[in-house]
């Protein structure tokens, strides 16, 4: 069952590039796992380490005025595979939040169903944050989920942003899906008898 | 009201609906592979719950198998696991299992389809984005996470948003030497890979009636890389005949009247669509994609293209792709000189598709230069290649065949394209590092693999048409 999320207030890193396919985020070598546990260890594997094994410098998750629960990536976050180990493995590293100005579908029903809170705001948004974190490391961002909005520390600008009622409450309350879902077995039969697929 | 084929599909599938939130969808089929469904079955123990309908699941090993010596026991000890608790699910909770060295083996949907265990009309989900390639039958399947694999085999239902609907009408006819792989890869190169996210694609159109089901399965499979939910296309005589007589599915009279029902799988002709594109498929020429997402694509006797030539979406990583690629803008793509070569995945590893490439190569060599892997899609695949000659053509040319499995599409086992090498790859995704650390995919179809893999050469395939 994931945590509960509400109020996340943390410094952010930075990363803006567009596209970022699961297999950036995870890499299909390291899949072979059968528990959910480790994965944040190879987030983002190929642009962190190089074939060596050593840090790269450039990296953004190496950069020592880096750090945070928070994420900002650019346009189109998580496209490609539908493993559900990207979000295991961001949420494994130490994120608790994702921004971008727009995610693929199917990694964004990942993260939600893991406690890891995509949050999408406006392409000048991203921007205005990306530049506010660039310029000052330590800018503070706040994200209040019941609000469903996201404000930027010193000069308080900020943006509210879409969630389904269904999932807010999910993610408040640490629910999830599947306890849901078993609830409505009485109906789910009734579903089957009626369309006779039982 | 009038409704378009996707309404029609997920509206009959719906269990239930909750205020401002998901549809409660019921799924007909589950296909389930060894990489994500350990921790779903783990979870799902956790809860002290078990599979409610065992029946309705098919399950193959495809995405972490070798390719070669398959009888014998996995080396890599994490995906001999992998495979193995696979195995022991499947025996717990009475799943059929199309498992290593079974007759039926291959990548889950190759064999759905082949089986006929993909039927017109149905919702079917699985653990992998690829799963929108069963549209091509009418279905609305779509690629689901290890959490929603788990509801699913908890509840037989999933939640989701109903997606919104697109419309994309293909006018006219592919020429001579151009394909469904083409004529996806020209899509996505105008919509971008992120164009059809939140959507149900209905490809429509006289070029997408004309083709066969194999081909409409290779634009299906690649609708997830526009980043929509999933591509359909309304079921007819095509699909008929290719579905009449698989093993699992209806037959006889069964058969007949479910093919009467079938036939109303069609949008209604006032439906309205969240967005309509048309494109004549008598633009449309050999692709091939020089960047690191499937969008980056350019027609073969293109050049590399500069900044504003692409997508607006993809100006700005234009140049980290071009560097990860060692291209150059303006530097014509044909003539590039190509060590690999890699026929297969869920896009192109049917029997059309290896019949394709040895038709091309028949009386030809193999370049000196060049590996290839030709890695068919399922063990049935394998076997009719050998039955129709094939495997023959390809071994008198150069080929082998290896054995069924996801391969080098995404490189899990130990099929891993070297750094800094360029491959022409029959499969769906040229993301960095996708092939192996490092490698650099050129995705095109089997015609033009066929034509590197003799030339040793990024080749348009018509010169020798």
């Amino acid at each position: 069952m994931p945590e509960k999320l509400n109020i996340i207030e943390s410094t952010a890193c930075p990363l803006p590039v567009e596209n970022i396919d699961t297999d950036q985020i995870i890499p299909a070598r390291f899949l072979k796992a059968t528990k959910r546990e480790g994965f944040g260890e190879n987030l983002f594997r190929d642009w962190r380490y190089n074939a060596d094994g050593s840090t790269r410098e450039d990296f953004v998750l190496n950069h020592k005025k880096y750090s945070g629960k928070i994420l900002v990536a650019g346009r189109n976050f998580g496209c490609g595979s539908s493993r559900e180990h990207a979000a295991w493995a961001i949420y494994d590293y130490g994120f608790s939040v994702v921004v971008s100005s727009f995610f693929a579908d199917i990694f964004r029903n990942n993260s939600l169903n893991n406690g890891l809170l995509p949050v999408q705001v406006s392409d000048s948004f991203l921007q205005i944050l990306l530049t506010a974190i660039q310029a000052e490391p330590e800018t503070e961002i706040r994200i209040d989920l019941e609000k469903q909005t996201i404000s930027i520390g010193e000069t308080g600008q900020s943006e509210s942003f879409g969630i389904s009622s269904f999932k807010k409450l999910c993610l408040m309350n640490g629910y999830d899906d599947i306890d849901f879902l078993v609830s409505l077995k009485d109906e789910i039969h009734v579903f089957e008898e009626k369309t006779g697929r039982c | 009201m009038s409704k378009t084929l996707f309404d029609k599909v997920w509206d009959a599938h719906i269990v239930k609906q909750v205020d401002d939130g998901p549809d409660v969808l019921y799924i007909d089929r589950h296909y389930i592979h060894e990489v994500t469904s350990p921790q779903a079955f783990a979870g799902l123990e956790k809860r002290g719950l078990t599979v409610l309908r065992p029946e309705r699941i098919v399950a193959t090993a495809d995405h972490n198998v070798p390719t070669l010596d398959q009888h014998l026991p996995i080396r890599n000890e994490l995906s001999r696991l992998q495979v193995e608790t696979l195995i022991t699910n499947c025996r717990k909770h009475g799943i059929g299992l199309y498992g290593l060295n079974h007759p039926y083996q291959g990548i889950v949907h190759v064999i759905g389809p082949e089986l006929g265990f993909t039927l017109p009309g149905l919702t079917i989900v699985c653990g992998d984005s690829h799963t929108s390639t069963h549209g091509a039958f009418g279905c609305v399947a779509f690629g689901i996470g290890t959490s929603e694999v788990e509801m699913v085999l908890a509840s037989q239902c999933i939640m989701q948003p109903k997606p919104k609907s697109m419309r994309i009408s293909i006018s006219n006819r592919l020429g001579k030497g151009v394909t469904a792989k083409d004529l996806v890869l020209y899509v996505i190169s105008k919509l971008s890979a992120g164009g059809g996210t939140g959507h149900f694609i209905e490809f429509a159109g006289e070029a997408i009636r004309a083709l066969s089901m194999e081909e409409r399965m290779t634009i299906c499979n690649m609708s997830i890389e526009m980043g929509a939910r999933g591509g359909m296309i309304a079921p007819d005589e095509t699909t008929f005949s290719y579905v009449k007589s698989r093993e699992f599915a209806p037959k006889g009279a069964e058969f007949d009247s479910a093919v009467e029902a079938w036939k109303q799988l069609k949008s209604d002709e006032d439906a309205l669509f969240g967005q309509e594109f048309t494109f004549d498929a008598s633009d449309i020429a050999p692709m091939i994609t020089y960047g690191t997402n499937p969008g980056m694509g350019i027609k073969i006797s293109s050049a590399i293209p500069d900044e504003d030539e692409v997508l607006p979406n993809d100006r700005k990583g234009l140049g980290k792709a071009l560097a990860y690629m060692n291209f150059e803008r303006g530097k014509p793509i044909a003539g590039t000189s190509v060590n690999y070569v890699f026929v297969g995945s869920c896009t192109n590893g049917r029997i059309e598709d290896i019949r394709e490439f040895a038709g091309f190569v028949k009386g030809k060599k193999k370049a000196a230069n060049v590996t290839a892997w030709i890695v068919p899609g399922s063990k049935q695949v394998e076997k009719q290649a050998e039955e129709e000659g094939l495997l023959r053509i390809l071994e008198d040319a150069g080929f082998a065949l290896r054995q069924p499995g996801c391969s080098a599409c995404l490189a899990m086992n130990d099929d891993i394209i070297p750094s800094g090498e360029y491959c022409v790859s029959t499969s769906n995704r040229n993301f960095e590092g996708r092939q192996g650390p490092g490698a650099r995919t050129l995705l095109a179809s089997p015609l033009t693999a066929a034509a590197a893999a003799v030339t040793g050469r990024i080749t348009d395939p018509r010169t020798f048409l």
